[in-house]
Parts: structure tokens; sequence; C-alpha cells
């Protein structure tokens, strides 16, 4: 069997990139703050935050177009800090492709190859060999505003690959596009990224983007890293009330550490209701707590269950029919408002969940996360 | 319903198209042709001062008459005579050496007006127009007095030691150059920025990122991406300067004259309508060709836009 791709869990693997403590400022505002983050060659990584999360300025840092104030940029073990942005061996796709609007597609793609003084022979290789890996060798001698969007957005591509870097910086690299084709883009990245063995970052601020591309991704928020891990781990364990909200949906359960058994802690919620969830204990007993309990993890009966326990009775207030899922919105009897999203496998025989109907809802151990922050 | 709305939308069109034409009809087109008719007259004492004058009464056999008397001998006396020629060639060189000129100075002030924080170029921009408030004339005059033997220029230049006596600026190609120069620089800044300013900033990052040094990307993406700015100030101060008349006259030598000059001359001096008009449709042949050039440049502009 094939090991999982985990760099990041190796101690012996030295990181691409190192962020040491970098801080940056403009004016007043902190950008970017005492941010500390290794990055691993061939990874995929996404920087993920609301706007003005500074994501967009740890980017630019590496490409050399912001000077840290503080703290180290490290390339290959490197101090890259007084390295100008065309010395650097990364290459930045920006957000609007920014496309040399006199040049053609061909001589985009070359600009960075003549610059680096290759031999036009070479050059020519090279522009066909990135033509074709973005599918674009009809359009060669067209300029950039004869070319539909997706296609702007493949010349960029092209040309911030073509001087093959050792970092790719992706800002925002989808943003412009409609939603279908952003979603086939996608999974193009994550195709040519496997296929060229090349470390890429990315900024997005968009959640489900960043969970499709990449290995590993940083939740940001006003200048800090909150959480750096895989998606499914970002998703399943969040390590604050922060990063559970901003990535998906969540619902918080406010509740007080009752007690500690092996593998679990008891919790009584503000309802006064028994919670048992399965963690290693991080909290005392006594100790204020938040649960959070994704919508899709959530079950929806109209009976009461058997016992008792990790059940919340409520009744319903809103509900709306996706297609593949429908949502319901249940006020607890306590006054909390929970949100519980149900697959709709198959037309539901006993009739439609409404407004006002009673409901219980139920969830198994392992489906909460314990935060204390 | 559809076509209706058609109908009336192209009928629109039409009307709004009338309104530049008629103005250019009344105020260019026939004042041309009654120019262009004056230069295939001859000069006569009489009033107005030449010959023929189409006469409605005679009919028919009056305009038959009109029209044999029309001769394109003006012309071949322009051709014969080298004064005239080597006033056109006069009017070409300083119009291009000016324009030249003015494109060294010009690009970079545009450049750093654009480079400017937003405040700065409006103030900027303003002071670059700032000189249109006063009476072209006055600003010309005023040279004459800074260029002057005992002017504000060989004063400084004397006081600074950096000449030992009076240098005679006026009456000189330099002070047709400076007048000129400082008159059209506007003209050549205003549609330099205009383009300059609308350049994208991440155009030079890209340049930078993909490992161009910053006189690199100057010089392979923002000039290419200025030539628009660049054609359009070019032609704004070449065409009109082929037909200057005030700067060389206040300013100018005596030796050779631009062609708007031997124009006035013959007009006014020599009160040689015909000969004058015949200058002035030669001219006009001559400022066509960029003319031409600057109306396909902004029809290619308009399609680029669309």
């Amino acid at each position: 069997m094939k090991s999982p791709f985990a760099p990041w869990a190796d101690p012996a693997e030295r990181p691409l990139v190192s962020f040491d403590r970098v801080t940056k400022r403009f004016g007043g505002v902190t950008a970017v703050d005492c941010l500390s983050l290794d990055i691993y060659s061939r990874e995929f990584f996404a920087l993920l935050g609301p706007s003005g999360c500074g994501k967009t300025t740890l980017l630019r840092m590496l490409a050399g177009f912001d000077q840290p104030d503080e703290g180290r940029i490290l390339l290959a073990g490197e101090d890259i800090a007084r390295v100008p942005p065309y010395q650097r061996p990364t290459n930045m796709m920006f957000q609007n492709y920014a496309l040399f609007p006199h040049l053609t597609v061909a001589a985009n793609i070359a600009f960075g190859l003549r610059q680096e003084g290759m031999p036009a022979r070479d050059q020519i290789a090279r522009v066909e060999e990135m033509l074709a890996l973005v599918k674009l060798e009809d359009c060669a001698r067209r300029k950039p505003h004869q070319l539909s969007g997706g296609q702007r957005q493949r010349v960029a591509l092209a040309r911030a690959l073509a001087k093959r870097p050792k970092v790719l910086l992706l800002d925002e690299p989808l943003a412009a596009l409609d939603r279908k084709l952003r979603s086939e883009t996608q999974f193009e990245l994550i195709g040519l990224q496997a296929r060229l063995g090349m470390t890429f970052v990315i900024v997005t601020h968009d959640q489900q983007e960043a969970m499709t591309v990449a290995h590993r991704m940083g939740a940001m928020n006003r200048g800090r890293l909150m959480q750096v891990a895989t998606p499914a781990e970002i998703y399943e364990r969040p390590n604050s009330r922060w990063v559970a909200d901003f990535i998906g949906d969540v619902n918080l359960l406010e509740g007080v550490v009752a007690g500690i058994e092996p593998g679990t802690v008891l919790i009584d919620s503000a309802a006064n209701q028994r919670l048992r969830l399965s963690a290693d204990a991080a909290a005392k007993p006594g100790q204020g707590v938040w649960v959070a309990l994704r919508p899709e993890k959530l079950r929806l009966a109209t009976r009461a269950p058997a016992t008792p326990e990790n059940c919340l009775a409520g009744r319903v207030t809103d509900t709306a029919y996706l297609g593949d899922m429908s949502i319901y919105r249940v006020r607890l009897n306590d006054g909390a408002d929970i949100k519980v999203s149900v697959v709709n496998q198959s037309p539901p025989s006993t009739g439609p969940i409404q407004a006002g109907d009673e409901v219980w809802l139920t969830f198994a151990p392992d489906a909460g996360v314990i935060l204390t922050s | 319903m559809a076509a209706m709305n058609t109908f009336q939308r192209s009928r629109g069109v039409w009307l709004l198209v009338l309104i530049p034409g008629l103005w250019l009809l009344v105020f260019f087109l026939v004042p041309c042709l009654i120019v262009l008719k004056i230069s295939l007259s001859q000069t006569a004492l009489a009033q107005p001062p030449y010959t023929p004058v189409f006469d409605w009464t005679e009919g028919w056999a009056g305009l038959t008459a009109f029209f044999a008397a029309l001769s394109t001998s003006n012309y071949a006396a322009l051709a014969a005579d080298t004064i005239y020629l080597a006033s056109y060639l006069k009017s070409l060189e300083v119009a291009a050496l000016a324009t030249l000129m003015l494109l060294l100075i010009g690009y970079p002030i545009a450049y750093g007006i654009a480079r400017a924080g937003a405040r700065a170029q409006a103030i900027l921009i303003l002071l670059v127009i700032l000189p249109f408030w006063t009476s072209f004339l006055i600003r010309v005059y005023a040279w004459i007095t800074i260029l002057q033997h005992d002017g504000l220029l060989n004063r400084t230049l004397l006081g600074l030691g950096i000449i030992a006596s009076p240098v005679a600026w006026l009456a000189s190609d330099t002070a047709i150059y400076i007048g000129l120069v400082y008159s059209y620089l506007p003209f050549m800044v205003l549609p330099l920025y205009a383009t300059l300013q609308k350049h994208d900033p991440a155009l030079l990052e890209a340049a930078a990122d993909l490992g161009a040094r910053r006189w690199k990307a100057f010089w392979s993406v923002t000039l290419p991406l200025s030539w628009p700015g660049i054609a359009a100030g070019a032609l704004l101060c070449f065409i009109p300067i082929v037909g200057e008349f005030v700067i060389p006259d206040l300013l100018g030598g005596s030796e050779t004259m631009m062609i708007g000059q031997t124009l006035w001359t013959e007009f006014f001096a020599n009160r040689d309508w015909p000969i004058a008009s015949a200058i002035a449709i030669a001219l006009l042949c001559v400022i066509l060709g960029p003319i031409a050039m600057w109306e396909n440049l902004r029809a290619r502009q308009l399609q680029g836009s669309a």
C-alpha cells in the first residue's frame, strides 16, 4: 500500500518554504502578526481566510513584492529577504491574471524565458509544451483581449509555470471564473500539480476551493494562522470556535464539563442536558466549554429516543428543501437555534417534517468536538 | 414592434450624426472650398482682390466663363519658386524636432504624474493646464522679455558665471524651439498621462515576477503600452506646429520663414490672396498624412475598447 503524502508529519523532512515569526505592518495596521508556517516540497498548500486577513500579504512577501518588517522567510533553507522578485525562484499567477495586453499568448508565456536569456529554439519548445499543458495550442497567436475568461486564466497559469518555479503562487486564481468552470478548473489544478510535482501555494477566500485542491490548508484571521491541517482534520477537528465557524456550518452548544471517563468527556449543556463525547480529556471538570456539532452529523427524529443522553428536544421553526438535502432549523427548549441537514436519499415515506413539528436531535459520541477556546 | 424600435433608433442616430455633420459642412468644408476656389483664381486690383468672381445674373454662360477662368497657375508658381519649398521643409523640420523634444520632456513628466498619489495627480494636472488660463500671446511675449539681451535668462546665466557675455537668444531657432516646447507641452503631457495612468500596476509586478528588472519592465511593458499616448501627443503637437505662425514670428529670426509666416506675408504684405490660398491648400495636403494616421489610430482604439 502506498503511504499517504504527509511530509509535515515526518520529523526528518525539511520544509521548502519557512515563514519564521514574520510580521508585516502597513501604517498602523498589522497585516501579518508573528506568523510561522512551514510548507513542504510537492505540497499543495491553501491559505484560507476572510478578506483582509493577511493571506495575500503572506503570498506577496513570498513573491518579493512586500518585505517583512520582522522575522525571516526561508526558501530551501536560505533567507530570501534581500532577494528581489526578479531573482526569486517563485512565480505568481495574479488575481486578475495581469496578462500583457500588447503581447500574444505565446509572447506572454515566453516573457519570463526571454528575461532569463533562454535560447530562442528552447523558448519555442517550452511555449509549445506549456500551451499543450493548458490545452491552448490554437490560441498561440491571439492577444489576451481575444480570449474568454477561462482561456485567459489558462494563459496566466501557463505563463507562471513556464519558468518551472520552485514554488507556484496562486492569488485567488479562479475568483473571476463562473461556478461551473471554477470547479472543473480546481480538479485540473490538482491533476497539474500532481503531474508536475511542483509546490503550489494558493490564496483563496473560498473554503470549498481550498478543501478541494489542498493537501493542507491554513485558516487565517487577523494576520494569524488559527489552524494548519488537512481539510478533513480542519473540518472534523477544528481547534477553536473561530475555525469551526469559519469552515463549514456549525452548531455551538455551551456547557460545563461534568465528568471525565477514559476516552470520554461528559458535559452538561446549558439546557441541563447530559452530553457524552468521545475525547481525550483536554478540559477539567467544572470548566466551561463549547461543543461543536456539524448540521449533517445530527439525526432528526419525530419520537423521543430511549436514552436521554446526547439528545436535544426542540421544535422545527424553518425548513428548506435544497434537492440533494433538506435543511431544518430547530429551536431547542432552552431557546438555542440549531441547524440540521438531512440527505434526501429517498422521498420521505412518512410525510415531510414541517415547521411547528416537535423533534428530537441525537448524535453519536464521536460526532461532536469539544472546544475550549 | 421590434422593427419599429430599430427604425426609430436608427433615425435617432442619423439625427445625432447630422449635428456634427452640419457643423463641419458650414464651418469646415464650405470655407475649404472657398479657399480652394480662390487658390485657382488670379490676383486682381479689385474688391475682392481676385478674379473670376461668379456672377449669378449671367446664368449658364456666366458659369462656364467662371470655370474657364480658373487655373492651377498658382500651384505651378509654388513649385517653381524654391522659397516656398524651403518654407515647407523648414516647417516640417521644426515640427519634427520640436515634437521629438516635447516627447523627451513630456514623457518623464507624464510618467511622474501618473505614478504620484491621487491627490498629487489632481494638483499636478491642474498645474499643467494652468498656463491656458493666460492668453497664449501674453505668454509668448513674456518669453521675449526672458530671452532678450538683458533678459532674465542672460542675467541669471551671467550671475551664475556660466556665460561671460550675454547670448543672443532671440531671433534664432533656439528661441523658436523654446517657445514651441513651452507652449505645446500640455498637449503632449495630457494624452501621455491619460494612457500611463490607465496602466495596471500589476503588469509591472508580473514583469518583475517573471524576471524583468525595472528598466527592462519599463522597456518591454510600459513603453509599448504607451504607444497610443505617444502617437496622440506627437500628432496633437506636430500638426499645429507645422502651421504655427505666432511663435516663429515673435521669437524667430528672419533667415528662413516657416510656412505660416510665408502665408501671412503673401496674404497681408503682398495682398496676393490666390497664392496665399494655394499655400494653405498645399499645407493642408502636407498635414493630411499625419491627420489620416491620427484618425486611423483613433478608429483602432475605438474598436479595441468595444
